[in-house]
């Protein structure tokens, strides 16, 4: 599919491939690159996860197959209404859009978003186009706070007079929708948690030192990750991402750092490869003294992501392999806001100030 | 309640005083003094639990239940096609009479066509507890230990104070008796209050009143359940429910024929316990022990009764009253020793493959219906037979599947789709043609049903439950003596070779279920696959035109994409698999497939018309009325002919 062609176009091409497939009495095709973590590779070099060249084909006249070849068909045909109508919506309302039954039978096209919202990303891998370009925004579930100036959609946003919970970080911070007219601040910090994060802002840990607070909160959202790579990008600050010390932290942090491998073709607009991971490390409850009692305890589910973990290959550093084990080996996780065992500000008092002088952080 | 508790406790010490305050101990003589015979009537008075009358609802099906049994046994006993009346009223309750759902007193009147009862005996068989003819000896019966009639008259006595009221006439000659009989509970003798003749319209058989309280429930385990399957179980016998609101159910005749009648056997020596060995050999009438053996157990030739006196040291010509001690325990494990053959199983009434498919048939709604008697087997020296039935499929074979469709076609909303939500099976548990509806969990046949691998016949099944689906399992044990794990004869002990029998019944029933399923899913598969592409494409030529913004020719691309479908998905033959019945293998025996063109296999002839003279039950009535009625029954949709 050449990348010349619009996103119209390329959602076309699908329909095209039907049409000629049934002319000449073959069973119609469409190749979608595999995410999956067997199709994508670390490129070292670049610090980035990529995705491979593997493909599947997903074929109408295979049963197990069919619905979801048809499903595909629909949701490209309401991509491409989105495309002429130029407005932007979101995967629940693709789905609603697309749910009806089928003729002559109780039977939905869709019975549920989940069913819907991977063929939206298989489109996304298959025809090469952004989330944004096919007009689809996730929800904006993220917060910013600090010395930087935005301009969203026309309006003037400064970050640092924005209250105690910050501005709104939409789901599409491209150009020209956000533009960053200024950037004064020294560092970006991306937390976690929202709790964390509301304490920092409310202690105006960003004005004392000069920074940039950003939230996901849980596994951060394209938008935010997006909007911290510009900012590292085109005004060279750094990053450092707070998470819970347990394998879901370091999963998002390196989702951060090297990019997913669900979405691996977005690493190279998304992935930040110089951001360091500041904490929770499972070195620190013995650093800070938190006491055992404050730990919990490791699920099964959890040892069994940590050691998956431990076999990525962007976890290969040594002193992340001694970080990981070094948690297994305590058979305990700790959350962020355990900190608290040792003062309600310790976060903002010490814990951070003392990470950053010592430059106590992983890379 | 704690009011009556507190007066006892306070008035313990004064009693202690009486004897003597000084004397602490209670003599062997004071506990004497205590001790006095308990009267069966009273142990039951006390246990009524045992019998099967523990809440009101239980009591009123036992009493049905303890009612139907002897009818049907004495019926058959005379050799007589059963025509049995069950009416259950709610009794007045001083001048109004309650809802159904709301009393808490009913009068249980069963009446059958049977001989009827001699006058002599009408006191001690409903008014005397352990009185019975089918106790003393082995032959396949429903009743056997002489209590139920007897404990159900008592209980009615004990909540209502009414008599048993019953009508008997034992021939056409003779005018029919009308009696009022109670039980006197400290000495279990009946006392007969009203003794009269009495105009009845039966030329003979036995009518039989019980006033109790009790408690109607339709549902598991109601009378409903328990006739219902009695009728399944006796398709020979035609009976009639009134229910407590009026309500009028006919189960007709399916068979017009008795089954044979079991033959009386002689207990086999493998069966009996030294006890038992003991009181046998009081009681014979023979004067040695060898001939004792020969003629008082089944299975003992004159080599064979040798063969054990040697083993057990004894001489064949000592006197059997005189074995006693250690010299009858080497008796009884000389028995055991010795090899002997199994007892006859000519003793055996089975239902009969034919009769339960019938049975099933006109009862129950399916698609599929099998059945599988065994061959007589044994444990403990008892002959027994195991039959299973099973019906499976909604019975809407019958109906188009694109009406059934087009019937409920609202769309589903999220979360609203029930899918793996499918009822477990239903288990019929029988013992003699009587059905067993408590303590399934007990029962060897549920521990057989659950220890089937259902899977292996296509049936879905979680591990240690009952199967899933539209599917009935009927189970029947004809034994000579049916081991009950309690008196109220609820479920079947748990015997290696019973469940063994069962398992190996089902297996084969399953075989042939499976086989049909196979073959129908296999048709509806192909019948899914071609209508699934045919809405699909239609959504996906929609949408293809839709993309090209209408320059498209959308019926051209259906076409088209039709034609794909028809060839990958086996074309030809898939049409012969989805629309006909043609190519689909003949039946197997003892077995009915409802199709939509109607049912095929061993359909059962249509039934004798019901009511009129039971004796002229022969086949050969119109064929239509009957085959209308069983549709009535069968379905409230009615399934087209």
């Amino acid at each position: 599919m050449a990348k010349l062609q619009s996103v119209e176009e390329r959602l076309v091409g699908l329909a095209d491939i039907v049409v000629e497939a049934a002319r000449r009495k073959r069973d119609p095709e469409i190749q979608i690159p595999v995410r999956a973590l067997s199709n994508v590779r670390f490129n070292e070099k670049k610090g980035i996860i990529e995705m491979g060249d593997a493909t599947q084909a997903r074929t109408f006249f295979n049963l197990g197959m069919a619905k979801k070849f048809m499903q595909t068909m629909l949701v490209a045909d309401a991509l491409a209404e989105l495309q002429r109508a130029d407005c932007t919506t979101s995967l629940r309302e693709i789905y609603y859009r697309t749910k009806h039954t089928l003729r002559d039978s109780t039977e939905n096209t869709f019975d549920d978003q989940d069913e819907s919202d991977p063929i939206i990303e298989d489109l996304e891998v298959t025809l090469g186009a952004l989330r944004e370009e096919l007009h689809v925004a996730a929800e904006g579930r993220g917060s910013i706070v600090g010395n930087v100036v935005l301009v969203d959609d026309g309006d003037v946003v400064d970050c640092s007079r924005a209250g105690k919970s910050g501005h709104t970080v939409p789901s599409i911070v491209e150009e020209p929708d956000i533009r960053i007219r200024k950037c004064g601040a020294d560092f970006i910090l991306l937390i976690e948690k929202a709790t964390q994060f509301n304490r920092l802002s409310e202690d105006k840990f960003w004005k004392r030192h000069n920074c940039i607070l950003i939230t996901g909160n849980g596994q951060p959202p394209r938008g935010v990750r997006r909007l911290c790579r510009r900012l590292h990008d085109e005004w060279k600050k750094p990053v450092y991402v707070l998470v819970d010390n347990d394998p879901w932290g370091y999963y998002i942090y390196s989702v951060v750092k090297q990019g997913s491998i669900n979405l691996a073709f977005e690493s190279e607009r998304m992935a930040i490869p110089d951001a360091k991971f500041l904490g929770l490390s499972s070195f620190d409850p013995e650093r800070h003294g938190l006491p055992r009692n404050v730990g919990i305890k490791l699920k099964d589910s959890d040892v069994t992501r940590a050691k998956e973990i431990l076999e990525y290959p962007w976890f290969r550093k040594q002193e992340w392999q001694k970080e990981i084990r070094h948690m297994l080996a305590s058979g305990l996780k700790y959350e962020l806001d355990a900190l608290a065992n040792r003062d309600f500000r310790y976060l903002t008092t010490d814990y951070l100030p003392r990470k950053l002088r010592d430059r106590d952080w992983l890379d | 309640m704690g009011a009556a508790l507190h007066r006892k406790r306070e008035s313990r010490p004064d009693l202690r005083e009486v004897p003597d305050a000084t004397v602490h101990q209670v003599t062997a003589e004071d506990l004497a003094k205590r001790q006095r015979e308990i009267s069966v009537s009273e142990f039951f008075a006390k246990n009524r639990h045992l019998l099967g009358f523990d809440s009101p609802r239980k009591a009123l099906l036992t009493t049905v239940k303890e009612a139907v049994d002897n009818a049907l046994d004495a019926c058959e006993e005379a050799r007589i096609l059963p025509e049995v009346e069950v009416r259950i009223e709610v009794a007045p309750n001083g001048g109004s009479r309650p809802p159904a759902s709301q009393a808490d007193r009913f009068i249980v009147t069963v009446a059958d066509n049977g001989p009827g009862i001699v006058p002599d005996q009408i006191g001690r068989i409903f008014a005397k507890l352990l009185y019975g003819s089918k106790f003393h000896r082995l032959r396949m019966s429903r009743g056997q230990q002489g209590i139920g009639i007897s404990a159900a008259g008592l209980y009615g006595q004990l909540t209502t104070g009414k008599p048993v009221r019953v009508i008997s006439r034992t021939g056409e000659k003779k005018p029919a008796r009308y009696y009022e009989v109670q039980i006197d509970t400290a000495r279990n003798e009946p006392r007969l209050l009203v003794n009269r003749e009495h105009a009845w319209d039966r030329p003979h058989g036995t009518q039989v009143s019980i006033e109790l309280e009790g408690r109607y429930q339709k549902g598991r385990t109601s009378v409903d359940e328990y006739l219902e399957q009695t009728a399944v179980a006796n398709p020979h016998a035609r009976i009639v429910y009134v229910n407590p609101e009026g309500q009028r159910t006919v189960f007709e005749r399916s068979v017009g024929e008795l089954p044979p009648p079991p033959r009386e056997i002689k207990p086999h020596p493998y069966g009996i316990e030294l006890g038992v060995l003991l009181k046998m050999m009081q009681d014979t009438k023979s004067h040695w022990l060898s001939g004792f053996l020969t003629s008082d157990f089944s299975r003992v030739s004159p080599k064979v009764a040798a063969e054990i006196c040697q083993r057990a040291g004894l001489e064949p010509t000592a006197k059997p009253r005189t074995i006693v001690g250690e010299a009858a325990e080497r008796l009884y494990r000389a028995i055991q020793q010795t090899k002997i053959m199994n007892p006859p199983t000519d003793c055996l009434s089975p239902i009969g493959e034919k009769a339960i498919l019938a049975g099933l048939y006109r009862q129950i709604k399916g698609d599929f219906y099998t059945a599988v008697t065994r061959a007589p087997a044994v444990y403990r020296g008892n002959p027994f037979v195991v039959e299973v039935g099973l019906a499976y499929g909604s019975g809407q074979a019958a109906v188009a599947e694109s009406a059934v469709e087009k019937e409920e076609a609202v769309p589903v909303a999220e979360g609203e789709k029930t899918e793996g939500e499918t009822p477990l099976a239903r288990v019929l548990r029988f013992a003699n043609r009587v059905p067993l509806l408590y303590q399934p969990g007990a029962c060897c046949i549920t521990k057989a049903v659950l220890e089937t691998s259902w899977r292996n016949y296509g049936i879905p099944q979680s591990r240690g439950a009952l199967p899933q689906g539209p599917l009935v399992i009927f189970v029947h044990m004809a034994s000579v003596w049916v081991p009950f794990t309690s008196e109220s004869k609820e479920a079947i002990a748990d015997y290696d070779e019973i469940r063994r029998e069962i398992r190996l019944a089902l297996n084969e029933a399953g075989r042939r279920l499976s086989a049909f399923i196979r073959r129908r899913e296999h048709a509806r598969l192909e019948f899914k696959r071609r209508n699934i592409f045919e809405a699909y494409i239609q959504e996906v030529a929609a949408a293809c035109r839709r993309l090209k913004r209408g320059r498209l020719d959308e019926e051209r691309l259906r076409r088209q994409l039709q034609e794909i479908a028809h060839r990958l998905t086996g074309g030809q033959k898939t049409d012969a698999l989805v629309k006909g019945t043609n190519e689909t293998s003949p039946p197997v025996e003892s077995t009915i497939i409802v199709t939509p063109e109607g049912p095929r296999g061993a359909v059962p002839p249509p039934p004798p018309a019901g009511g009129g003279d039971p004796a002229a039950g022969a086949p050969g009535k119109p064929e239509e009325r009957s085959d209308g009625e069983a549709a009535e029954r069968r379905g409230k949709a009615g399934r087209p002919r």
